[in-house]
This record gives structure tokens, sequence and C-alpha cells, in this order.
């Protein structure tokens, strides 16, 4: 049976245990990860991190649970009431979505039922994600509007900017795995990968797809809408109390979402990784195990924007929007052309190798007028003479400092020669 | 049109339970998200409500077998026109409101002629659709190959022409927007050369703008600067901030102005002309 016939005939609680499941491990993951980001960060910053409440502060989260709702909630004068209690509302239910499509394993076994574990294969689930997150981003945005405060209001304008342009290289990134796999279903992507993955066939792919995927969640470095230095906290500025949790809450499931996105398109999904594969005809990539890799590399994904936090500062808004727009896009949109080319090549006949040749060399050209010329090194320096104010010559002698003479180190020497220029300014020098 | 084709159109044109507790669920919905796009006062809770209508829609094309069309829909329709729309709001101000003042004579009796005469149109349109016209071929198109693949095929091979003919105009649409919106930065003087310009007189001021008085008087930067005879520098308070606190800061701008008995100003004035002399 193929993974949506599987699907189709599951029963409503097989239906029911599945979201159940999604549900539980979009939080739980995230509890886990605040926890470890705080002591890795930690670790990056020699610092013990979070260490009072439990073994390794592994309670530090359930800690937060308890203490952050119970916090006072503040409501500024200003905010658009209706508004300001939505906006947590979509962000937070927005972001578990497309845990829904993720496929999580292969065909098992549950209470005797056959079952795939993915709670339904759309035939357009690469697009589910983007399609989230563009619902997702009007969470950030209205929180910030409706503040009725700047800083929000910057942040979420900032927010709305960002996601827009960093959503088009991601969508191109993933337009290039859908051209290798002939499929948006995600079940499909995931079985295309059984020779090479993605991540190494389609590297650059892969690469902007990374940087874009920190990009749409608003994590440093690319944390713009929430910048603590420029703009206190950004949108959730005047959010407090549950609300406020519920924004903290989706960051994390947002990470996940886009970690297990990446690991399905790009790192083979539930696939064993390839040492693995090897052991015992395959054994690692059957039954419950696959599971087991795929949260494990989403793991991997986490720990990326954690190491990421702890190492590179903040970028600049200006630089930002350049690297998504003048580097990411073009370079996304000139891979899929060369991806073609490369997949049509075997088929093509004389001619049509000749304008892909012919294309080759027009963006080389193009590249070479792109490149920036070399940069005059004394641009921008100020001139040693002219232009009418006085200035020293270029080529000016500094005569040499006098040595210090042994009695001028010395302090009864040094309190000697004093007194004496003391004398000589009393002769009349000035 | 044979009878067998006639029974496997009205099998597909039935309309499933699922489907139709949906459609009774997403149906007022979507209908009360365009009633309220028209009748909010605020412009953001209008763009909202419309966005709400557009989800609607999408997820009614999902349950109709046409999952691309709705996720494109919610991806290209809410996830960027609709945000950049509120992105335009928000950044005109949460306060402003629209004028209600007529422009056009007779504006509102015409728009409400045309309006009910689209909506004539669009109703006798849809009904005609829904009576008489039966689907045929949906479940070939959705099988094989799917949705996706057999949309992807029809635009490149049925409609190459309109499509690339769209993409062209949309590809010129965006160029003539940067072309409009574009201001040559190369152009714009260097630190250097500023400076030359306001030396040679060529600025309103030959030195940049007087800081406000925040270690004279106050710990504020809405606190004027002091002029060496005693009066305010106007330029010192950035415009914004006499904008919103020039009305509470007035009784202090006139007791720093020296319209109230201050500091002797002329005796400082002379005392420094001498010094200067020398």
């Amino acid at each position: 049976m193929t993974r949506a016939e599987l699907l189709a005939d599951d029963p409503i609680w097989l239906i029911l245990l599945k979201v159940l499941f999604i549900f539980l491990f979009a939080l739980l993951t995230a509890m886990i990860t605040v926890w470890a980001e705080r002591r890795l960060i930690g670790r990056m910053q020699n610092r013990p991190g979070p260490n009072r409440v439990g073994p390794f502060g592994l309670l530090q989260p359930i800690a937060d649970a308890i203490k952050m709702p119970f916090k006072e909630e503040i409501v500024p004068r200003t905010a658009d009431k209706v508004t300001y209690r939505l906006a947590p509302v979509i962000a937070g239910a927005d972001d578990d979505r497309p845990v829904g499509v993720m496929p999580f394993g292969p065909e098992v076994s549950i209470f005797g039922e056959r079952t795939v574990l993915q709670l339904v294969d759309l035939p357009v689930g690469a697009l589910v994600v983007l399609a989230a997150a563009s619902i997702g981003v009007y969470g950030v945005i209205l929180a910030g509007w409706s503040s009725g405060t700047p800083y929000p209001l910057l942040g979420g304008l900032r927010s709305a900017a960002q996601v827009i342009s960093y959503e088009i290289a991601m969508g191109l990134a993933i337009v290039a795995v859908i051209l290798q796999s002939h499929s948006l279903s995600l079940g499909d992507i995931v079985d295309s990968q059984h020779g090479l993955w993605f991540g190494v066939a389609l590297f650059p792919a892969f690469f902007i797809y990374l940087v874009a995927m920190v990009g749409e969640t608003n994590r440093a470095p690319f944390d713009l809408p929430e910048a603590e230095s420029e703009l206190v906290a950004g949108f959730h500025t005047e959010y407090s109390s549950m609300k406020f949790v519920i924004f903290y809450i989706a960051e994390y499931i947002n990470m996940i979402v886009v970690c297990a996105m990446g690991t399905t398109l790009f790192l083979g999904g539930y696939m064993a990784p390839w040492p693995i594969s090897l052991i015992g005809d395959n054994y690692f990539n059957s039954g419950w195990w696959p599971m087991l890799w795929f949260i494990a590399k989403i793991g991997l994904g986490m720990f990326l924007f954690i190491w990421l936090r702890g190492t590179l500062p903040r970028y600049r808004y200006d630089q930002f929007m350049k690297l998504g727009w003048k580097f990411l896009v073009p370079l996304s949109l000139l891979f899929i052309v060369v991806l073609t080319i490369i997949n049509a090549w075997p088929q093509m006949q004389g001619t049509g190798r000749l304008i892909s040749v012919g294309f080759g060399i027009l963006v080389l050209i193009g590249l070479a007028f792109m490149a920036p010329d070399r940069r005059d090194s004394r641009a921008g320096r100020v001139p040693m003479s002219g232009g009418g104010f006085p200035v020293p010559p270029i080529d000016l002698q500094i005569p040499n400092k006098p040595r210090r003479t042994r009695q001028a180190r010395s302090r009864a020497g040094r309190r000697q020669t004093v007194a004496a220029g003391a004398k000589e300014g009393d002769d009349g020098v000035s | 049109m044979s009878s067998a084709m006639l029974l496997a159109a009205n099998e597909v044109a039935k309309v499933s339970t699922g489907e139709a507790i949906s459609f009774w669920v997403l149906a007022p919905l979507a209908l009360g998200g365009a009633l309220g796009m028209i009748f909010a006062r605020n412009a953001v809770h209008s763009a909202l409500f419309l966005v709400m209508t557009m989800l609607s829609l999408g997820v009614m094309y999902m349950i109709q077998q046409a999952p691309f069309l709705g996720f494109v829909q919610i991806i290209v329709y809410t996830g960027a026109i609709m945000m950049l729309f509120l992105f335009v709001l928000m950044l005109v101000g949460r306060d402003s409101s629209d004028s209600v003042v007529e422009v056009l004579r007779g504006q509102r009796i015409w728009a409400a002629v045309l309006g009910i005469g689209l909506a004539g149109l669009l109703v006798s349109g849809v009904a005609e659709a829904l009576t008489s016209v039966r689907p045929v071929g949906l479940n070939e198109q959705n099988a094989g190959g799917g949705n996706v693949a057999s949309i992807g095929k029809s635009i490149f091979t049925d409609y190459l022409f309109p499509f690339e003919l769209t993409s062209a105009l949309l590809i010129t649409a965006a160029l003539g927007a940067m072309v409009l919106g574009y201001t040559d930065k190369s152009k714009r003087r260097t630190q250097r050369e500023t400076a030359d310009a306001r030396f040679r007189g060529e600025h309103d001021r030959p030195s940049p703008l007087p800081g406000p008085g925040v270690y004279a008087t106050a710990n504020s930067v809405a606190v004027p600067a002091l002029l060496p005879d005693g009066s305010i520098a106007p330029e010192s308070v950035s415009a914004i901030i006499e904008a919103t606190a020039s009305r509470e800061l007035a009784a202090d701008v006139k007791s720093v102005a020296g319209s109230e008995p201050g500091p002797d100003a002329h005796a400082l004035k002379a005392g420094s002309t001498e010094e200067g002399d020398k």
C-alpha cells in the first residue's frame, strides 16, 4: 500500500493519538530547547547557566512555566484591545500546524494497525511550512501594531519585511528540492533521498535554506524584530504574563518546524545517516528506529540555532536585507537554472546544448559586470595637504625623543629636572 | 453527452457531508469577513477582516480538491499581498482615519448603482455555473501525477504564452515601481564636500545644529539649549519633540527665553565682544 492509502484508512482513535503526539512533541521539545539553549549559551559564555532547579537545572522550564502565567498582566492603555488579545493566539496556534505534515517515520504498526508515522501526507506538503510562516507573522506584526507604542510597531514592521523577504529565498531553495524529487509531498521527498541526501546533492540550496530559516524564525543573528539593544524587546515589548509565554513558546516551535522541514528536505528525513544505514542490512531504517534519527536531526538543527546565537553578532537591518535580496535570491535563481540544465543535459540535442553553454557564458559575463570595482585605497581618506587648510607637510620630520637618562628615570632625579625646568620658565621663555 | 458521462459528472458534483459541514462553517466566516471589511472603522481592522475572508476561501479551495490553489491563495494573498497592505497601513499610523467628505459629487449613488450591477452580474454568473454547468474530468485531473503536476503541465503547454505574457507584465510593473521609487544615492555629497560647501556659505548654517541643553538645566533632550545671550536656541530641539511636547514646554521656554526677568543678557554680550576684540 502506498503512503496515502495507509494514511487514508487510519481509524479515528489513531488520528487523535497522532494529533496528541504532535501537540505534545512540539510543546515538550520547545521546553527542552529552552533549557538546552540556556545551558549551551551559558557553556559558550563560560558561565554555568541555570543550575538550581533539579539536576543540571533540568526543571528550570517547569519552574518558568509555573512562574510566568502568575505574573501580573499589563495591558497598555493605548492598546487596540481585540487585536492585542488576538495576536498571541495567531502566533501560537499557527506555528505548530506544519508538524502535522512532517513524516516522522515509515510504515509501523500501532496496536495492530498498520500506518505511517505522519498525520497527513498532503500532495502539497512542502507549501504548508511557507503558508504557516506567512500566517504566523500576522501574530508578530499585529502584536507590534496593537500595542500602540513605537518600539513594538518598529519590531512588527521589521518582522513583516524580514519574513516576506526570506520566504522568497526559502521558497526558491525548496523549488530546487522539488525539481529533483518531482513531488511536493514530503513523504515522496524523503523517499527520493534514498541514494544521496539532497543536503549534499543540492548543497547551494541547503545553504540558502539554512540562512533563510534563521531569518524566517527571527533568531540571532537575524533577530532584528526583537533586537534588545535597539528596540527594547521588539514586537512583544508590551506583552507580559501568559501572552508573553505564548510568543516565547511560538518562537521555539517555529524553530522546531523549520528544523523538521530542513531535515525532511535536505537531510534525508527519518532515514538513518550513512554509516549506520549499512549496519545489519538496513535494520536501523525499519520499524520505530527512523523516528529517533528524525528527532536527532531536528536536535542537530536546534543546536545550530543555539550555536549561531552564541557566536554571531546581530546584523544591521540594511545589511540583512541586502543579504537576502541581493545574494540569496539571485543565487538560488541561478542555482535553479543550472540544476535544470544539468537535469536536461542528456536529453538535449546540439542546439539545446549550445543554448545552455551560451547562457552559461552570459551569466559569467553578467557576474563579471556585477563584481565591484577595486576600491580606491585613498578614497575617503583625508588628503594630507591642499584644500586650503593649514596641515603639516607630508614629509614632516619629527625630532626623536631624547633618551631618558637614568637620572630622569629615578624619582629624585625627575624632581630635580622639574625644578630646573621651572627655573628656566621663570627666566622668561614664554 | 452520453448518460454514463452525465452520471459520472453527477457523482463528482455530489457534496459529501464533510464538505457540507466545512462549507457552512467557512461560508459565514468568509461573508462576515467581507462585510466586516466594508464596515470596520479602522483600516487595519478592515484589512484583518479581508484576511479572514481570504483564509476561508483558501480552505474551501483545499476542500474542493484544489490543495495547490488553496495554499497558494494563503501564501500569496494573505501572506504577501495583505501583509504589504498592513505594512503600509501601519506606517500611515493608527490614529489617522479616512475623511468622509465626498470629493466627487454623486459618488456614493454611482458607487451603489454600479456595485449592485456588479453583484447582479456575479450572482447570475455563479448561479448559472451552479445549476447548468457540470464538472467533468476532475478525478482524472487529480489522479496520476496529481493536482500540482497537472497544473504545471497545463501552464507550460497549453497556456504557456498567456503565462509568459503575465510574467512579463509583472516584471515590467516591478521594474517600473523600482524606477519610480529610485533615488540616486551615488551623487550624494561626501562629508568633506558638505563641509567645504558649508564654509562657502552654500548651506543655511556653517555649523551643525546645536545640541539640546541636556547638561545645562535638565536631563531631557526636550530642553532647548541657551545661546550666549540667554535666549533659547530653537533649532536645538528636534522638530519631532517640539511637535509633541512644545505645548507642555511652553512655560519653560518662556522662562528661558528671557520674557521673564532673567540674567542681564546685555552685560554678558558686551563683555564677550570686548574679549573677542582683544
